[in-house]
Order: C-alpha cells, then sequence, then structure tokens
C-alpha cells in the first residue's frame, strides 16, 4: 500500500517541451507501415479495440504501399490526391499572405493535415454531407468547389455566397456536402449524427461525416454525438483530427491521461480506428471502410487521424510563444505532401521535375483564381455585399421589426 | 365541436402534423413509448412507429443538436425538452445554431424545428419546474416564441409552428394543461371541458403565428399577457370591475405589434403582467415598445406585473406567482385611483 501525507496536490498535464526546448516525439509509438490488420466491416467492435490504441500507415519509410490496407486507389487518382493537397497548401498560403496584406480580417491554415480532408472527401459518394470544423477546407478542394467562390468568401465581396454574413473560411455548400460552418466548436457533431438519423429514418442510403479537432472532444457536444450515434447506430464517421493543439493547449488538455481519442468510442461500443493522418493511402482506406460500414447499416465508427498542425492555429496566432519552433519538422509522420509525392515517383509515375512543374501550375491557377476574387472586392476595397443583405435570411420571412430596423438603417 | 384538454390539442397537433407529412418526427426524453411524461405524445409511437416517435437520451442539448442535423436533411422534427427549465444545455445549439443556421448559409441550410417546453409556475414545481425563459429566446435572432393559453390556440399555433419554415420554440404553460388557471389556488380548477376555448376541431387547422387575440374588449387600460396570466388578468379585471382590454400575445416574437399600439392609443394606459422575473424579461421590450409608439397617447406610466427577481421558490409559491391581487392592484394603479 503507497503511503501519502494526507495533502493533495493538484494535477496539470504539460507538453513535453516548451519554446527553446528540443522537440521530442518518443513518446508517440509509431507502429510500422502494413503492421495494423483490417477487419471485416461487420467486425464485432469487442474483438477490435487494441485498433483504438494503434496507428493504421500504409506508405513505409521508402514510400511503399504496403499491408492489407493498401492498393484501394489506381494512379490516376492518387496523382489527383497529390494535386488536390498541393492546391489546398497554395490556396492556403496565398490566403495567409493575402491576411496580411489586409484584403481580408483572418484566416486559418491547413498546413500538415492537408491529406484528412483530401483524402477523405474521395471516400464518400455524392450525396454523402460533411459536417466539418474550420480545418477541413480539402474536403471543398477534393469535390471540385471553385476557388474564386471560396476566396469570395474569404474577402466578403459582392459575389460572397454568404453575403458577406460570415467570417471567412466559415464556408458552406449544400451542394458539395459541406454543412454550414459555426464558429462555435464541436456544435455540429451532434448534428451530424442528427443529419445521419434522419437519412435512416427516410431509408436513405446517404450517410453524414462528423469532424472535431482533438482540443474540441472535451465539449459536451462530443459526448452528445456518441452517446445519440451508439444509441440510433446512425450511419456516420466521427471523426477526430488529432493535430496535437488546441490553439496553444496540447492535446493531452483534452485527452487528460486516458490512452488516446480513438479509445473514446469504446466506451460507447462504437469501433474506433487511429490512422495514420499524414498517409493519403491510410486516411482514404479507413474512410472508404467506415463509409462502407455506415452504408451497409452497420452504424458509426470513430477515427482519429493523428496529424500535426504544423501552421499557426489562425493568421492571429503565434506558435513561438508556447512551442518549440522546429517541433513540426520533427514530427515523426512527416509531411503528407512529401510522403505521397514519394510514392508517386516510387511507382513510377511521377518525378521530382514533374512535382516542381505542377506546384508552379498550381500557383499560376490560384492566383488567377486569386485576381479573379478581388476584382470583385476585398473586405475594405471594391464591392461588397449590400446592406439590405444585414437583414434577409434572419427568417424565411422578414418579420415586421425586422422591416422597420431595415428602414431605419435607410436601406 | 368536440372538447380537449390542452393536453390533448397538443397531442392531437402533432398526430394531425405527422399524418399530414411524413416529414415530422417527434422525439425527447420519454416521449416514444410512455408518451411523455405529461402525456402529450401518448400513442404516437403506437401509431407511426418508432422511426417516427421515439425516446432519446437525456441530452437536451443531443435532442435540440440532432433535430437541427435532421432538419438540414430535410425533415421536420418537432422535439420536446420536459422542461423549459432544462433547456439549457440545449442553449448553445439553440441560439447559436437553430437560430443562425439560414442566415449564416444564406439560406442554404435551414431549420424548420419546433421545439416543446412546458414552462411556468403555480405548481409548487420549486425553482427547476416552474420557470419562464422567454425573454432568453425573444433575445435570439432567428428564434420565434409561441406561448398559448388555451387548447383551441394550442393545437392552432403549435400546427402553425410545425409548419413554419424557421425554428420555433413552443413554450407550453403546464399550469394550463388540465385547465385555466386564474391564480386563485385555494379555488378548484374547472378543466377545459367547461370552457368555451376547449372547443378544438378536429383535424387540421391553424392559427397564424405572429398574430395577438383581444380575450376581453375594453377601454380604460390594455394589459398586455401570455399564458397563464392571461386568466389572472381577467380575475384581476373583474374583481376590480375596471373596463379593461386583455390582449393576449399568443406569439411573443414576431410580434402583433399593430394590436398592442391600437389598443394602447385607444385605453392610454397599459399593464404587462408576465411569470417571469422582471428585469430584463420580456416585459420590459412591451414596455418599451408602448413608450416609444404611443408616448402621446399614454396618460399614465406603463406598469409591470411579473414575478420577482428571485429563484422561483416553493414554499413561497403564492407569494412569488403574480396572481390577481397584485394584478388588479396595478391596475387600479395605473386608472389613478
Amino acid at each position: 500500500m503507497v503511503m501519502t501525507s494526507g495533502m493533495l496536490r493538484f494535477h496539470v498535464p504539460e507538453p513535453e517541451v516548451r519554446p527553446g526546448g528540443t522537440p521530442d516525439f518518443s513518446n508517440v509509438p509509431i507502429p510500422k507501415a502494413g503492421s495494423v490488420p483490417r477487419p471485416d466491416i461487420d467486425v464485432d467492435p469487442r474483438t477490435i479495440r487494441d485498433m483504438a490504441f494503434s496507428i493504421i500507415r500504409v506508405l513505409n519509410r521508402t514510400g511503399e504501399a504496403v499491408g492489407p490496407w493498401a492498393g484501394l486507389l489506381t494512379d490516376e487518382e492518387l496523382l489527383e490526391g497529390l494535386r488536390h493537397m498541393m492546391t489546398l497548401r497554395s490556396f492556403d498560403a496565398r490566403m495567409q499572405m493575402a491576411q496580411r496584406q489586409g484584403k481580408t480580417s483572418f484566416y486559418m491554415q491547413h498546413l500538415g493535415e492537408e491529406a484528412v480532408s483530401c483524402a477523405f472527401r474521395k471516400a464518400l459518394a455524392p450525396g454523402d454531407m460533411n459536417f466539418p470544423t474550420y480545418r477541413q477546407a480539402g474536403l471543398l478542394i477534393a469535390d471540385g468547389y471553385p476557388m474564386v467562390t471560396m476566396m469570395n468568401q474569404i474577402y466578403s465581396n459582392e459575389a460572397d455566397p454568404l453575403k458577406g454574413r460570415q467570417l471567412p473560411i466559415m464556408y458552406s455548400s449544400k451542394e458539395h456536402g459541406f454543412f454550414s460552418i459555426s464558429g462555435n466548436l464541436a456544435t455540429q457533431y451532434i448534428q451530424a449524427v442528427g443529419w445521419a438519423m434522419a437519412s435512416a429514418i427516410s431509408n436513405d442510403s446517404k450517410i453524414a461525416a462528423a469532424w472535431i479537432g482533438d482540443g474540441s472532444t472535451a465539449e459536451s457536444d462530443f459526448h452528445s454525438a456518441l452517446v445519440f450515434a451508439s444509441t440510433y447506430k446512425a450511419p456516420v464517421i466521427l471523426n477526430v483530427v488529432n493535430n496535437q493543439w488546441a490553439i496553444s493547449t496540447f492535446q493531452g488538455i483534452a485527452r487528460g491521461g486516458s490512452g488516446t481519442f480513438a479509445a473514446r468510442g469504446l466506451g460507447f461500443g462504437i469501433p474506433a480506428l487511429r490512422v495514420d493522418g499524414n498517409d493519403y493511402l491510410a486516411v482514404h482506406a479507413v474512410a472508404k471502410w467506415a463509409a462502407e460500414r455506415a452504408r451497409q447499416n452497420l452504424g458509426p465508427t470513430l477515427i482519429e487521424y493523428v496529424t500535426y498542425r504544423a501552421g499557426a492555429h489562425s493568421s492571429s496566432d503565434d506558435p513561438s510563444a508556447y512551442r518549440p519552433k522546429t517541433e513540426s519538422d520533427a514530427w515523426p509522420l512527416g509531411d503528407p505532401v512529401m510522403r505521397l509525392k514519394n510514392h508517386l515517383i516510387q511507382r513510377g509515375v511521377w518525378s521530382d521535375e514533374r512535382h516542381a512543374q505542377a506546384e508552379a501550375e498550381i500557383l499560376e491557377t490560384v492566383i488567377a483564381a486569386q485576381k479573379e476574387a478581388e476584382g470583385h472586392g476585398t473586405l475594405h476595397a471594391g464591392g461588397k455585399p449590400s446592406t439590405r443583405e444585414m437583414f434577409e435570411g434572419v427568417f424565411a420571412e422578414m418579420p415586421p421589426h425586422l422591416r422597420r430596423q431595415r428602414q431605419q438603417a435607410g436601406v | 365541436m368536440p372538447r380537449r384538454t390542452m393536453i390533448e390539442a397538443i397531442r392531437d397537433a402533432i398526430d394531425v402534423s405527422m399524418a399530414r407529412d411524413e416529414r415530422v418526427i417527434v422525439y425527447g426524453e420519454d416521449v416514444g413509448f410512455f408518451g411523455g411524461v405529461f402525456r402529450c405524445t401518448a400513442g404516437l409511437q403506437a401509431k407511426y412507429g418508432k422511426s417516427r416517435c421515439f425516446d432519446a437520451p437525456i441530452n437536451e442539448s443531443g435532442i435540440v443538436g440532432s433535430a437541427i442535423g435532421m432538419a438540414a436533411y430535410g425533415l421536420k422534427p418537432c422535439v420536446e425538452i420536459q422542461f423549459a427549465d432544462y433547456m439549457y444545455p440545449a442553449y448553445d445549439q439553440l441560439t447559436q445554431e437553430a437560430a443562425r443556421l439560414r442566415y449564416r448559409s444564406n439560406g442554404d441550410f435551414t431549420c424548420p424545428i419546433v421545439v416543446r417546453m412546458p414552462t411556468g409556475g403555480g405548481i409548487f414545481g420549486g425553482q427547476t419546474h416552474s420557470q419562464s425563459p422567454e425573454a432568453l429566446f425573444t433575445h435570439v435572432s432567428g428564434l420565434k416564441t409561441v406561448v398559448p393559453s388555451n387548447p383551441h390556440d394550442a393545437k392552432g399555433l403549435l400546427i402553425a409552428a410545425i409548419e413554419d419554415p424557421d425554428p420555433v420554440i413552443f413554450l407550453e404553460p403546464k399550469r394550463l394543461y388540465n385547465g385555466p388557471f386564474d391564480g386563485h389556488h385555494d379555488r378548484p380548477v374547472t378543466p377545459w371541458s367547461k370552457h368555451e376555448l376547449g372547443e378544438v376541431a378536429d383535424g387540421h387547422y391553424t392559427v397564424p403565428l405572429g398574430k395577438a387575440a383581444i380575450r376581453r374588449a375594453g377601454s380604460a387600460v390594455t394589459v398586455l399577457a401570455y399564458g397563464t396570466m392571461v386568466y389572472v388578468a381577467q380575475a384581476a379585471v373583474e374583481e376590480t370591475g375596471i373596463d379593461a382590454e386583455i390582449i393576449d400575445l399568443r406569439t411573443l416574437l414576431p410580434l402583433d405589434l399593430d394590436a398592442i399600439v391600437a389598443s394602447v392609443k385607444k385605453t392610454g394606459r397599459c399593464v404587462v403582467v408576465h411569470e417571469a422575473t422582471l428585469t430584463s424579461g420580456f416585459g420590459a421590450e412591451l414596455s418599451a415598445l408602448v413608450q416609444e409608439n404611443c408616448f402621446y397617447h399614454l396618460e399614465a406610466p406603463v406598469a409591470r406585473v411579473t414575478g420577482w427577481d428571485t429563484p422561483y421558490p416553493h414554499a413561497q409559491e403564492w407569494d412569488y406567482f403574480p396572481g390577481p391581487a397584485r394584478v388588479g392592484r396595478a391596475l387600479l394603479e395605473t386608472m389613478g385611483a
């Protein structure tokens, strides 16, 4: 029996390293690529509990696709995936710069997390609905949503589909299966479950995908979503993007001393997988597995994407104040773009030259889109949405008190 | 015409709506098999099946959040929060999500949900079975807030709410579920079967949202009330003999300002009555609107008779509840008596 002094001590978790220290991820065990088995989709969740503590990986150190989760995508599909990730990265860089130039008020990058949303999108079918956070714009890019429209939203200009009502990057596109983004964290997680319940109630074949970050799993709506998904066996994929950081807060603050975020699903009887979030092939394969499960009415799946937020939290954030500057370089799962690039070179369908050429082409496309968007105005210059739009859409029909206020506003 | 209690009228409204539109889905805590702790959904699961009427986990945010997702899909959920006092865990979903979805997505997604909540006191419900949180909803742009006061309106307003394209908070005064109540707790309560507004037509009809009803025409003073307070006001008027005009607002937002202004311009005086606490209550909005719109017609300050600014007590129920005596005093003072 351990004797204590009788004086309690308060525990506050701390990351391994702070600014000035040497980045150290030795506490993150990385299983070998190909080492995690691929169960049947109708597996009894109780028999795969260990998957919540491992990491499904396909691409190995030399860029080969190995193991039971490999082999789902053709060369063309992989080349397209690489292009999507490179486009998102280029888009991010330009929009981050546009924010610095005062063309918009705010931006959030995906740097290092491009594989998660780009590969996931390719596992869904038309009509499925994502309930994204603010860091899954790859869902739009990979679905062919026009970049110009995204930029119009970021600039809140006269062509902004959301009429200037929303903060930059809070996109919405029903047509592209991308639910309206809200600033309130985790709210959309339970909404995704409700959407999936509705699909089941309607005897439809569509499924929903819920998205949340590691930090926001601490919100109560994460719990609500898991309870409802489990109770009603809703056709939903419950995605947790563990990028290690919630603004300045390391993931241990949200996770506590528990094993993994994936393990949160086990208490609800929800099969829980952990996947290498920087491995395009692994993300796609796992998403496909979960999508098939949901579509076969086998219920929800929880997926934790293990990745690293390489950029700042947002254009208003400076990570050097709370983590080592070189930490992203030390991240053991590398960079998703480089890893897919190496795999395609290894497959003999890509080269450094073609990559450099593609980078230049993509940049050109993004700049062209940016020019077009800026032709419609930026936040403080050029065309902007009508002030009348401020009063529209609160309700389907404008009630008398809003009509009076619109009149008072002189519009 | 058949007479129904408010409970039966609400149940009938849901039944009619479910029969007319298979997108109407009903759920909440104890709502399914058992038929609700107040019996408002009795028999619906047996009639429409578990896919359309079912029990929910005890998780208000989950109930409202999932309903928002269902609405985004294209269904019309009519969900229940067992007591309005327990809506707070869902407040984030109601105010930041349901209320804003149409606006923030520019109509790409909409939220035609109804959230039913038993509200109000007068039943020895204590702190968490008596609250009247309507002002917490009327302050939120994008929500509609409805409070019926009788079975006929309850059915018509609820059907209108379910058919409405926007989120509606439907507050049901549980004190009125079985019969009208005028605050005279020492007298036996008459059932709805003895009241003309207990007449509830079969089948489909609506009472439009945003329209008030004049319960008693009068010329001396306008009383603005809703829910249980409509009957309290009626008792106070009878007991004081003042020729008051009693307006049952029915919908708090959108508000029938035209009806209010027309009446106050006629009477020149106004008394606002609600159960909810005074400070920043909905009465403050009503009082301000009357002052702004009827200033030159007012012959006395607008009076407010409300619950005190305290949590709802248990033992002191009838000292808290704004009964006919307090309302009567306010009427007399407003008349300058």
